[in-house]
């Protein structure tokens, strides 16, 4: 895996990863209107505007300092050797992007690839403090994870680190893969999503005392199917321009992933459409666009790499559990998830990345898979929830009682994002 | 308790990272790198009832 930067690259495949790698934020647009829908009415203009404040932060962050340790190129202070084995941990760039003119045109998209995968993942943990997490709070998760955590990980994943070299150093297959991104935006986006509601504590009223979790449904669930469809397109871009860059795949084998990309996402969802209908008596429309989103995630992982039939039964996976892990983390383990990021992006994520090595038939391959879910989970979800506790600490991620009971649009915006609109009285606050 | 739980994650990962380096055979890799996953998902588990224990207690 993971052509070096000096590694042919057509002017054809040029042309068309750039191509594609702009219709690509239509994914960030998508999951921005998702996450919008699920939240409540009193408090989308600020879960949009919102969104455009941590693409706004994390692109800045990570461009300025972020993309000097994800680069290709590792310097030997940042390669270790244990038992006569390299462990290439981070890359050694400019800051400030110094002298990115001058490098190759498959580093450029490379890095272009880089910026839009982390305005999404840090976007994610966004998406899941609805109505209470604090502007300043996003921008706070959005200056640190492009720095701190996602560089490191994209290295590892994309930049020629120890992770995409445990084949040739391990004989494990070929690597660690992740093509579209399961690991470095999604899974760790949802565990940064894990991390921020264990932070922020649930919404006012979620969890009472007595009895059940108290339903919040979204306030517009058109937007959130909009969202799922506006999600695919930038979905199809985003996993062909990653199986051209980090696959080197040609450009005639793209047709293949955009298949399996849109054959995942429709198992995915006829199967949580299924079992929503057979849970509830009816289909339930948020864990159906639940599901749809959880196979676009896996074939994220896994859409260049396995054939039509295996994104089928991946998608199809994805779909069962998406929804019932939302029940089950929303229910048994009080964990307030409006988005349901930690299912959709983490634990869809994680199946994607397991399935390529149960679906890819080379030797070692399964197991450098499972070194990579062990590294996500045993490093990155500990290291993020550290990174969370100190900001917290530092720039409270929760809004005050007040302000959340306010809604978080007047609170912290003076307006609503439905000023015509009569918002009824929240029953959970008497 | 939550925070016991996330500080046995990393042992996890540096299970599995052991088992890579130690054993050249893929079977003991394969059941070492298992028990780190297994590892991991205890901490996980320990995190996720600290969190369900602080949250019984505050009413929240």
């Amino acid at each position: 895996m993971n052509p070096s930067p000096s590694t042919p690259f057509s002017d054809v495949s040029f042309a068309l990863s750039l191509g594609l790698l702009l219709v690509a934020p239509l994914a960030i647009a998508g999951v921005a209107l998702i996450n919008t829908g699920l939240g409540r009415s009193r408090s989308a203009a600020q879960s949009l505007l919102g969104s455009l404040v941590v693409i706004s932060t994390a692109v800045i962050a990570f461009l300025a300092v972020g993309a000097a340790f994800s680069a290709a190129s590792a310097g030997s202070d940042h390669i270790f050797r244990i038992s006569g084995r390299q462990w290439d941990w981070a890359g050694a760039s400019s800051l400030f992007l110094r002298g990115f003119a001058s490098v190759s045109a498959r580093t450029q998209l490379a890095l272009l690839f880089e910026t839009m995968a982390v305005a999404l993942a840090t976007m994610i943990p966004w998406g899941s403090g609805a109505d209470r997490l604090r502007l300043p709070a996003g921008a706070a998760i959005a200056s640190v994870l492009p720095v701190l955590v996602f560089p490191f990980l994209a290295h590892w994943t994309w930049g020629g680190g120890w992770l995409s070299q445990l084949g040739v150093n391990f004989s494990l297959g070929m690597g660690f893969l992740d093509a579209g991104g399961a690991a470095c935006v999604h899974v760790l986006g949802g565990l940064s999503a894990l991390a921020a509601v264990w932070i922020a504590g649930p919404r006012k009223g979620k969890f009472p005392r007595e009895g059940l979790a108290t339903a919040m449904p979204g306030h517009n669930l058109i937007y959130v199917l909009f969202g799922c469809m506006l999600a695919l397109a930038g979905w199809l871009a985003w996993n062909m321009a990653g199986a051209m860059l980090w696959l080197n795949a040609a450009p005639t084998s793209l047709v293949i992933t955009a298949i399996n990309t849109l054959l995942a996402a429709a198992a995915a969802l006829v199967a949580a459409f299924s079992v929503t209908r057979v849970r509830f008596g009816k289909p339930d429309a948020s864990l159906c666009a639940n599901g749809w989103l959880a196979g676009l995630v896996t074939s994220s992982a896994c859409a260049a790499l396995v054939t039509p039939f295996e994104a089928v039964v991946i998608g199809m996976v994805a779909g069962i559990i998406a929804p019932l892990l939302v029940e089950l983390f929303e229910l048994a383990l009080s964990i307030d998830d409006p988005a349901g990021a930690v299912s959709v992006h983490a634990a869809a994520g994680l199946w994607g990345l397991a399935a390529v090595g149960i679906f890819t038939p080379r030797s070692g391959q399964f197991l450098a898979q499972l070194i990579g879910i062990s590294t996500l989970l045993g490093l990155v979800l500990p290291v993020v929830y550290l990174i969370f506790w100190l900001i917290d600490h530092v720039l409270p991620f929760r809004a005050d009682p007040d302000g959340e009971r306010l809604g978080m649009d007047l609170h912290e915006l003076g307006g609503g994002a439905y000023p015509e609109f009569v918002i009824h009285r929240d029953e959970s606050y008497r | 308790m939550k925070y016991a739980g996330l500080l046995v994650m990393p042992a996890g990962f540096f299970l599995s990272i052991a088992a890579i380096m130690l054993f050249p055979a893929s079977i003991e890799r394969v059941a070492f790198v298992l028990c780190g996953l297994a590892v991991e998902a205890m901490g996980l588990i320990v995190a996720v009832r600290g969190h369900m224990q602080k949250r019984g207690e505050s009413g929240a």
